[in-house]
């Protein structure tokens, strides 16, 4: 009698399918959250302590991106940048798209984590005679940064999560791996429920990270 | 630029026909005032009198429309260049800070950092002076306002009290010219004032030149070499705490003075 193979004979040949799509997903979204990170603390300076000329460039690119679907962001990249003589991977599209959404967030929670920091914390740096990157750097930041850790796990397990649209386009990532997997053995559910799984593995992992900096840096 | 040039026969500190308005709104209508090398000179007034700002003017935390600040014979702020008057570059701005030191009413301790690595972090950075060296000195000066045992607290963890004597710890031991108070008591319970007041006229009998503003007007009678009355941005009279207080001359003082308890 026919005996159909088990879900762990399953997993174990499509291992290497999801170490590759689990992969991409990683390096898409860490690619992303420290892109995103970097343009994003550069978009808050700027919004917090910019002149107006400097000011509205980030302002309407933050607030465009913000209100625009993640997923019309990723489509865009994919489509516009070879229309736009700039031929680039599917992958490199989906990254610089989940790069451009990360930096927005990122820089609306820079400028409110700034902007909450009492306004005698940067007289006090100017009254010791700092200069205004001075106190940035031993004031202003290493404050902003205990404001900014929990929303920016926020936004990095957003980063994740939104990856999953670049099977879209085409990247195997996670999510289309499995779909791919699912094709040649129709194990529906048990493959979507172990997709995320490790979805909220990483997640988790992400966290846990957070919450161990918080620790670290959390004020007596 | 030199912070520490010693020149006795000029004032330490001029300020000549000072205005400041925040849009049409003027809080300084020329303000005129020396302080000599040593002296104690402070600033009462009822409140929106511009005694504040006069003193946030001197270490540029506001800035100024007329008028020039000269402090150890340097022009504060800003110069004249080719007949304009022009903004001092930010690294002059900061170094002319560093000649002052400032107590603020609300403290302004950063939060992020221990007793100790709140005073240090001027001395390394701004005075850039090697840790063990930093460290040295700003124990000695924690030592002075009594805090030694609590170097590595925290400031959530102090008292109001205890915080401000950090603060002045901080800002006294990068070695100022001129030492601002504003109002440093003003954000404290009754009980720890005494404390904060005693370091402050520890430092005024050893010498330290000093513009305070305050309301504590028995203090700025024992401490003070001159009181200066401020009522809308303008100096209504000046004088020695005792002939001032004892006889006052304007209407406007005799009546400041009615309302106030000693």
């Amino acid at each position: 009698m026919y005996q159909p193979p088990s879900w762990f004979h399953e997993l174990w040949a499509a291992r290497s399918a999801f170490s590759a799509g689990l992969l991409t997903t990683v390096q898409c979204s860490a690619l992303a959250i420290l892109c995103g990170t970097v343009l994003g603390v550069c978009a808050g300076l700027v919004l917090t302590y910019g002149r107006w000329w400097g000011r509205w460039p980030f302002r309407i690119y933050v607030d465009l991106v913000r209100g625009t679907p993640v997923f019309v962001l990723v489509l865009a990249c994919f489509y516009m940048a070879p229309a736009l003589g700039w031929p680039i991977t599917a992958f490199a599209a989906g990254s610089l798209g989940l790069s451009l959404f990360c930096a927005s967030h990122v820089a609306e929670i820079v400028r409110g984590a700034l902007q909450a920091i009492p306004r005698g914390q940067l007289e006090a740096g100017k009254a010791i005679g700092l200069t205004f990157r001075q106190s940035l750097a031993y004031v202003l930041l290493p404050q902003a940064l205990r404001q900014v850790l929990p929303t920016w796990v926020n936004a990095a397990t957003e980063i994740v999560k939104a990856s999953t649209l670049l099977s879209v386009i085409g990247v195997a990532e996670l999510l289309l791996s499995t779909q791919q997997v699912i094709a040649r053995n129709f194990m529906t559910l048990q493959f979507y429920l172990f997709a995320g799984v490790l979805f909220f593995l990483i997640n988790y992992a992400i966290a846990l990270l957070g919450r161990a900096i918080e620790k670290r840096v959390a004020l007596l | 630029m030199t912070p520490n040039v010693t020149d006795t026969s000029q004032p330490l500190l001029s300020i000549e026909g000072l205005h400041k308005a925040y849009g049409t709104t003027e809080v300084l209508k020329g303000v005129d005032l020396t302080l000599q090398r040593g002296n104690v000179l402070t600033l009462i007034g009822s409140s929106g009198s511009g005694k504040t700002t006069l003193l946030r003017c001197v270490n540029l935390l506001e800035d100024f429309q007329q008028g020039r600040i000269v402090l150890e014979g340097q022009s504060i702020g800003y110069h004249e260049q080719a007949g304009r008057r022009v903004r001092h570059p930010e690294k002059v701005v900061a170094a002319h800070r560093g000649m002052t030191g400032m107590a603020f009413q609300q403290f302004n301790l950063f939060p992020h950092l221990s007793a100790l690595e709140n005073v240090t972090l001027g001395l390394r950075k701004v005075k850039k002076l090697p840790r063990d060296q930093a460290v040295a000195l700003a124990e000695t000066w924690l030592d002075r306002v009594g805090l030694l045992a609590r170097k590595h607290h925290c400031p959530g963890q102090l008292s109001g009290g205890q915080q401000q004597r950090v603060a002045i710890a901080r800002a006294i031991a990068m070695s100022p010219s001129l030492m601002l108070f504003d109002e440093p008591t003003s954000a404290l319970d009754p009980e720890l004032v005494g404390e904060v007041l005693a370091v402050i006229k520890g430092l005024a009998e050893e010498g330290m030149s000093m513009l305070l503003v305050t309301h504590e007007m028995r203090f700025a009678y024992d401490v003070s070499d001159q009181i200066v009355f401020m009522n809308q941005g303008r100096i209504e009279e000046k004088g020695a705490p005792k002939e001032l207080f004892d006889h006052p001359a304007s209407t406007r003082l005799k009546d400041f003075l009615k309302n106030i308890r000693f």
